[in-house]
């Protein structure tokens, strides 16, 4: 199970408060997949990709990400798992090669070619200049590149989408398919239905933190 | 975790020079907290000196609370710190990086009100290499705790009040330690004390410094 599966996660669930964001969800995800997680706001679909990410314990249910423990082997899940998540996890007051390069040695690889990352998501021009005076899209390329440094063996991307131009959403697609050629496993929580729809294998509807639909992307009842 | 730590440390202070001017800001506090503290005993220059110790750690534990609240400002405007944990980062890497930094930052705090210090209070000492090791090691007994306990508050809506309601308490042998010592070398120290309270100094240092690194992880992580 664990070389054919890249997360295989039984019963998740998760609650703030009173409220449960996240009920009895399962998954079994292959390796060198690319899947969607589709749901309305607060359906849970980030409250998932920070518990797969271990950026938050699930108070039930277990899972196994890469043949690790989600509790247990915390570390070992996050040296193979990036998370674009809605917080941009940037430095304002450091510039946008400074940030890849807090990054990459906090990684302990090499500062080398950050410019080449900059390139890759449209920043390369504006590699000396502080995150600060970077727009919410700009930003959110900046998180991408922060991801793609990092060559994870599974990228967890919530709402890539959100705050890009055209070009932006382009660029996601075109990486998500560069890192599926590589055998990167690709879970995609999106609005962006349609767009998510067509480049993904396999698609998940969540309700109210519930599961309601699993399947082939293409049948996905919602996209 | 020598590596994280390299990166840690280097990364603290390039977001200490990029806020250089929030460093000014603190110092003016720290110098106006002097100034105020000479006002309250008023023109008696004998009480001034004599008090003119304890003084100066007050004023560099009043600006201390600021320097740490604020070196965690950054972390979590875009939970930066999640972000670095998640890459994975050593926790124990992450917070002995910011703890040295903010060492650093509160000594050089701390030498820069000595020269204000001795302006108001007429307390100077020739005995400059003392002084200057015993602010080393208070400024290390501050900020220790400060950095996990700032760690801790830093999410709080309150983290102002409660920085220093959970720090005062926990860092008073460290704070009477180093008043006493800074006022043996200013005053004199006929009954040559000054050993004893630099040796309690450094165990004090020693327990926050291996005790708060191995807790930082708890604090931070869910």
């Amino acid at each position: 199970m664990q070389d054919t599966l890249a997360i295989d996660a039984q019963n998740l669930a998760r609650r703030y408060g009173r409220r449960w964001a996240l009920a009895d969800v399962s998954l079994r995800i292959p390796h060198g997949r690319v899947v969607m997680v589709a749901g309305r706001n607060g359906s849970g679909k980030s409250t998932l990709f920070r518990i797969l990410s271990t950026a938050i314990r699930p108070d039930h249910g277990s899972a196994s990400v890469l043949g690790f423990d989600l509790v247990k082997q915390r570390y070992d899940i996050r040296k193979d798992v990036a998370l674009l998540s809605h917080y941009s996890y940037l430095y304002e007051s450091l510039t946008a090669a400074e940030n890849l390069q807090v990054t990459a040695s906090h990684r302990g690889m090499s500062t080398k070619g950050l410019q080449e990352i900059l390139d890759r998501v449209g920043l390369g021009h504006r590699a000396n200049d502080a995150v600060h005076t970077f727009s919410a899209g700009m930003r959110k390329r900046l998180s991408f590149a922060r991801v793609l440094l990092q060559q994870p063996r599974i990228v967890l991307l919530d709402e890539p989408y959100g705050q890009l131009d055209p070009e932006g959403f382009a660029l996601v697609d075109e990486v998500v398919h560069e890192l599926v050629s590589f055998g990167v496993t690709v879970l995609i929580a999106t609005h962006q239905l349609e767009r998510g729809g067509r480049l993904a294998d396999d698609a998940y509807v969540l309700e109210q933190g519930r599961l309601i639909w699993s399947g082939d992307a293409k049948e996905c009842p919602s996209c | 975790m020598s590596l994280v730590l390299a990166a840690a440390l280097r990364k603290e202070l390039l977001l200490q020079w990029k806020t250089r001017t929030q460093f000014m800001a603190v110092f003016v506090f720290g110098a106006t907290s002097l100034l105020l503290f000479s006002f309250a005993v008023g023109p008696n220059s004998e009480a001034l000196r004599l008090y003119s110790a304890g003084f100066l750690w007050l004023g560099l534990l009043l600006s201390s609370t600021l320097t740490l609240a604020e070196s965690y400002h950054a972390e979590m405007e875009n939970r930066a710190l999640e972000g670095l944990l998640l890459l994975p980062s050593d926790p124990r890497a992450l917070y002995y990086g910011k703890a040295i930094a903010n060492w650093f930052q509160l000594a050089l705090l701390g030498v820069g009100l000595v020269p204000v210090m001795v302006v108001l209070y007429d307390a100077g000492t020739t005995d400059l290499l003392r002084l200057l090791a015993i602010i080393l090691l208070g400024t290390a007994g501050l900020s220790a705790p400060g950095t996990l306990y700032a760690a801790m508050t830093s999410q709080a809506r309150a983290k102002q009040t409660l920085l220093p309601l959970l720090l005062f308490p926990l860092i008073v042998p460290a704070l009477l330690a180093s008043v006493k010592a800074t006022s043996l070398v200013i005053l004199g120290d006929p009954m040559h004390q000054l050993p004893s309270w630099i040796s309690l100094l450094t165990a004090f240092d020693a327990i926050y410094w291996s005790l708060c690194g191995l807790l930082f992880g708890r604090v931070v992580e869910e």
